[in-house]
């Protein structure tokens, strides 16, 4: 066994043990579609009074495409969504338009056809899971507030909590690169980097699974960042829990410029590399949090307990040890 | 709970798939190896003898009936002319041959094949308790005292014989021994004088007439074997050397030692055998073996089924196993695949178009079908319409490549098949949308990862080994279930998770 590197000890969460003992155990089947389609998660998050960003149609057929225009008649920017996509494919997020020709926020320029084709697509299924027919919908686009400029290339910084019976567990800032073509996601070459609960400052950062301090395409520090508004985000996201009942969550938070933090979507089988953006195993905190009862537990309380779950970190241990 | 659940239901089904395997493979004799071979042997007896004038004649020969340690598979008769009647007598069968005008030298044959199996009990005669024979003096006396001597020198019937044995065949014999054995110069003689001797000791005694088994004997010796019964079970010594137990090349032929042939209307009488040694296919003799121990597991096995059938379930069985050995590559290892089972169906189109020339051609068409669906994508077709114009692509490449190959000369036995084609298009249009959704990289190490494993699923299915127990033994397949079901509740690392969290690793 000594072969092998020790992920036992950091308590490092396999994707065995996440689907195996997590999610199967945490997560029932049938919750799956109030986060999976968007616009029931978004329908769930308005009626309970949570953020997100504003609804402004829904393409369901490939007919409904010519009221496109009606629905965008009025805006100058909005973002099209594959209500079934996963992992940023199929979004088109426009920045900007002169009569028929709109802008992306990556600077190219589609025509009103292109765009159509691109519903079409989605519609017949191109970007939904296992290929079945999905809908678009089109959504706000978040303007994102300026403080991350300085960390992010081209696209926009989102950040993922994880959420273990409405305790918020583990955070990380996604932060886009050149290499990332503007997306935030990490295996495109997109920056990780760990926030710690507790405070909200990023404490760690990696570009894929290696360690990091400075952005590669804007060179500023990506540690030490303070997030704003973090409290507002860890409530937000224990509350995620009450709406869809999922014990075991990724939630994803944008911040706008104006309306502060929004839900940008929910996820049932959050990926692991948050872990390595912590350098810190998800395994000590969810072990600490399943010994208690959290039952009818308050939003304050859970994320106290969330504060409380960090320092089950071997290395915090350590640290305090040391103290 | 669950966890204890799935432990029980995986051991449940590895006790039930494990007993009815064994019960298949021990007690039936289905053998692991469907090349096994058994050896058979095929005994012949000639009855001869001569008959002066015209007249009748008879010929009675005792013939094997429930050989133990053997099993009979056929036996035939050579009768020319002679009526022929077998009769199944307590004191064991008989065959009977009569004619009534016949003249001069008589041949009958009477063949037997034969094959060793352990579990044959036979049917071996009850003991009778025999009575102290009634010896002219000086015999009787020699006899006494020879048993009591030996009785002195022994602790029970095993040893006892054993002992007597011994005297009897000591090259300086005592007097007593001398004088009683100045008769028996034979086997059959010594053997039958023991059977007389143990009975002065009230001792159950009784001759089985051996046939000697051998590579190729053209004349195989009629040896006769002791059989002693110990009060529970009849215990054997070769009367010449004392020695303990039935020896292997020995098959008994007819217990007593009433002579093997008896001729009426004859002179010259004798039997001769001879001995042929052969192989068989194990699952042949196995399979009628089973049928006549009355058991119904060869009626309902894949072998009942009819030809076709029976190679289609050939491969179908071994679809569990493939899908086993993708859940341990992916769960236990780590390796991506494009879908889940893909891997399995495209070992199986390897079955068609043979490994090196289907790897050849699935990359290339992989390869090509993958371009022309980005250039399609140009096209801005819709998803149906697309996919169908990348099956009509592979279609034409697929035949395009076949002619071609043909012309040149190269025709690798490359039988294109229908299945191999559905599973090339779903390929390239799993993925593509990966290439779109994770980019180029992840797309062919998931291409690369399906080929991988499609080839390990499609060595093993290849092992002939592997092939013939899945389908002579159908029930592993409860094995693999139960295997898999315990798989499936492997939380541990893969090993590919150690790379990948490797800067997160503890300092060892
Ligand atoms: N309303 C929006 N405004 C601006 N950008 C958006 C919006 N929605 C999505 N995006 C961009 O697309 C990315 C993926 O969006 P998300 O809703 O998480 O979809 P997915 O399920 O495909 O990951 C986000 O990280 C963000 O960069
Ligand atoms: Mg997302």
């Amino acid at each position: 066994m000594s072969l092998l590197p020790d992920l036992k000890s950091p308590g490092v969460m396999g994707i065995n043990s996440r689907n195996g003992n997590y999610i199967m155990r945490y997560n029932p089947r049938r919750l799956f579609p109030l986060v999976d389609d968007k616009l029931i998660s978004k329908d769930l998050a308005v009626q309970n009074g949570l953020p997100v960003p504003e609804l402004y149609g829904v393409i369901r057929m490939l007919h409904d495409i010519r009221k496109f225009d009606q629905i965008v008649e009025s805006k100058e920017d909005f973002v099209l969504k594959p209500v079934h996509g996963s992992g940023g494919n199929g979004i088109m997020v426009i920045g900007g338009r002169s009569r028929d020709r709109y802008r992306t926020t990556t600077g190219k320029i589609v025509t009103r056809d292109e765009i159509a084709h691109h519903m079409e697509n989605t519609l017949g299924g191109q970007f939904s899971l296992g290929g079945q027919p999905d809908q678009v919908l089109v959504e706000y686009r978040v303007k994102f507030d300026p403080v991350f400029d300085h960390v992010s290339y081209l696209g926009v910084p989102d950040i993922r909590i994880i959420v273990f019976k409405g305790v918020p567990v583990m955070a990380m800032i996604r932060l886009p690169t050149r290499s990332s073509d503007g997306k935030a996601n990490l295996h495109m070459g997109g920056v990780g980097a760990g926030i710690d609960i507790r405070t909200g400052i990023t404490t760690n950062a990696v570009v894929g699974t290696s360690p990091m301090h400075e952005h590669p395409d804007t060179g500023s520090p990506v540690v030490g960042l303070k997030i704003p508004h973090w409290d507002d985000m860890l409530e937000i996201a224990s509350r995620c829990y009450e709406i869809t009942g999922l014990g075991y969550l990724g939630v994803d938070l944008v911040l706008d410029a104006a309306l502060g933090p929004l839900i940008l979507e929910m996820n049932a089988r959050p990926g692991l590399n948050i872990q390595i953006a912590n350098a810190a195993g998800l395994l000590p905190r969810l072990h600490f949090l399943e010994a208690l009862e959290l039952d009818g537990m308050s939003v304050p309380d859970r994320i106290a307990l969330g504060k409380e779950a960090t320092n089950r970190d071997p290395r915090e241990i350590a640290r305090m040890a040391v103290a | 709970m669950n966890r204890r659940h799935t432990f029980v239901l995986a051991a449940c089904l590895f006790l039930a798939g494990t007993s009815l395997f064994l019960y298949k493979a021990r007690t039936l004799g289905l053998p692991l190896d469907g090349a096994q071979e058994t050896e058979v042997w095929t005994m012949e007896a000639h009855v001869s003898f001569h008959r002066d004038s015209v007249g009748a004649a008879k010929a009675h020969l005792r013939i094997p009936e429930n050989p133990f340690g053997y099993r009979i598979a056929n036996e035939n008769f050579v009768s020319r002319g002679y009526g022929l009647t077998v009769d199944e007598r307590t004191t064991g069968r008989q065959a009977l041959w009569a004619v009534r005008k016949v003249a001069g030298e008589q041949s009958l044959y009477y063949r037997l094949s034969v094959y060793a199996d352990p579990t044959r009990k036979g049917s071996l005669p009850k003991p009778t308790f025999p009575k102290v024979p009634e010896l002219e003096e000086p015999y009787y006396s020699a006899m006494m005292d020879l048993t009591s001597h030996v009785r002195e020198q022994s602790a029970d019937i095993l040893t006892f014989t054993s002992a007597l044995l011994r005297r009897l065949n000591d090259p300086t014999p005592e007097e007593n021994v001398s004088l009683l054995r100045a008769e028996a110069r034979t086997p059959m003689q010594r053997s039958k004088l023991a059977v007389t001797l143990l009975a002065g000791a009230r001792i159950p005694a009784e001759i089985v007439q051996c046939v000697q088994l051998g590579e190729d004997r053209r004349t195989a010796e009629v040896l006769p074997i002791l059989a002693v019964h110990n009060g529970d079970d009849w215990i054997y010594f070769d009367p010449q050397t004392g020695e303990l137990g039935f020896p292997p090349n020995l098959f008994p032929w007819a217990w007593g030692s009433k002579p093997l042939i008896d001729v009426s209307g004859g002179r010259g009488d004798m039997v001769e055998f001879s001995v042929v040694r052969s192989l068989q296919p194990t699952m042949e003799i196995a399979q009628e073996r089973a049928a006549s121990l009355g058991s119904k597991i060869p009626e309902f096995s894949l072998l009942a089924l009819p030809l076709r059938t029976q190679s289609v379930y050939g491969v179908i069985v071994m679809i569990p196993l493939g899908a086993l050995l993708v859940v341990l590559l992916r769960n236990f290892i780590g390796i991506r695949t494009v879908g889940t089972f893909m891997p399995v169906l495209i070992a199986i189109a390897f079955r068609e178009t043979q490994l090196l020339g289907g790897l050849m051609f699935f990359t290339l068409i992989i390869m090509v079908g993958l371009g022309i669906r980005a250039y399609l994508e140009h096209l801005r077709l819709l998803l149906v319409p697309r996919l169908a114009s990348v099956l009509t692509v592979v279609v034409i490449l697929m035949t395009l490549v076949s002619i071609a190959s043909h012309r040149m000369g190269v025709d690798t036995g490359l039988s294109v098949a229908l299945f191999p084609m559905v599973i090339l298009t779903m390929m390239i249009e799993r993925m593509s949308v990966t290439w779109e959704e994770l980019g180029a990289r992840d797309a062919i190490t998931e291409g690369m990862g399906t080929m991988m494993t499609a080839v390990l699923i499609y060595l093993v299915m290849g092992v002939a080994v592997i092939r013939h127990v899945l389908f002579v033994f159908p029930e592993l397949l409860l094995l693999i279930l139960a295997a898999t079901l315990l798989a499936g509740r492997y939380t541990g690392f893969r090993l590919t998770e150690y790379r990948r969290f490797k800067a997160m690793a503890a300092e060892q």
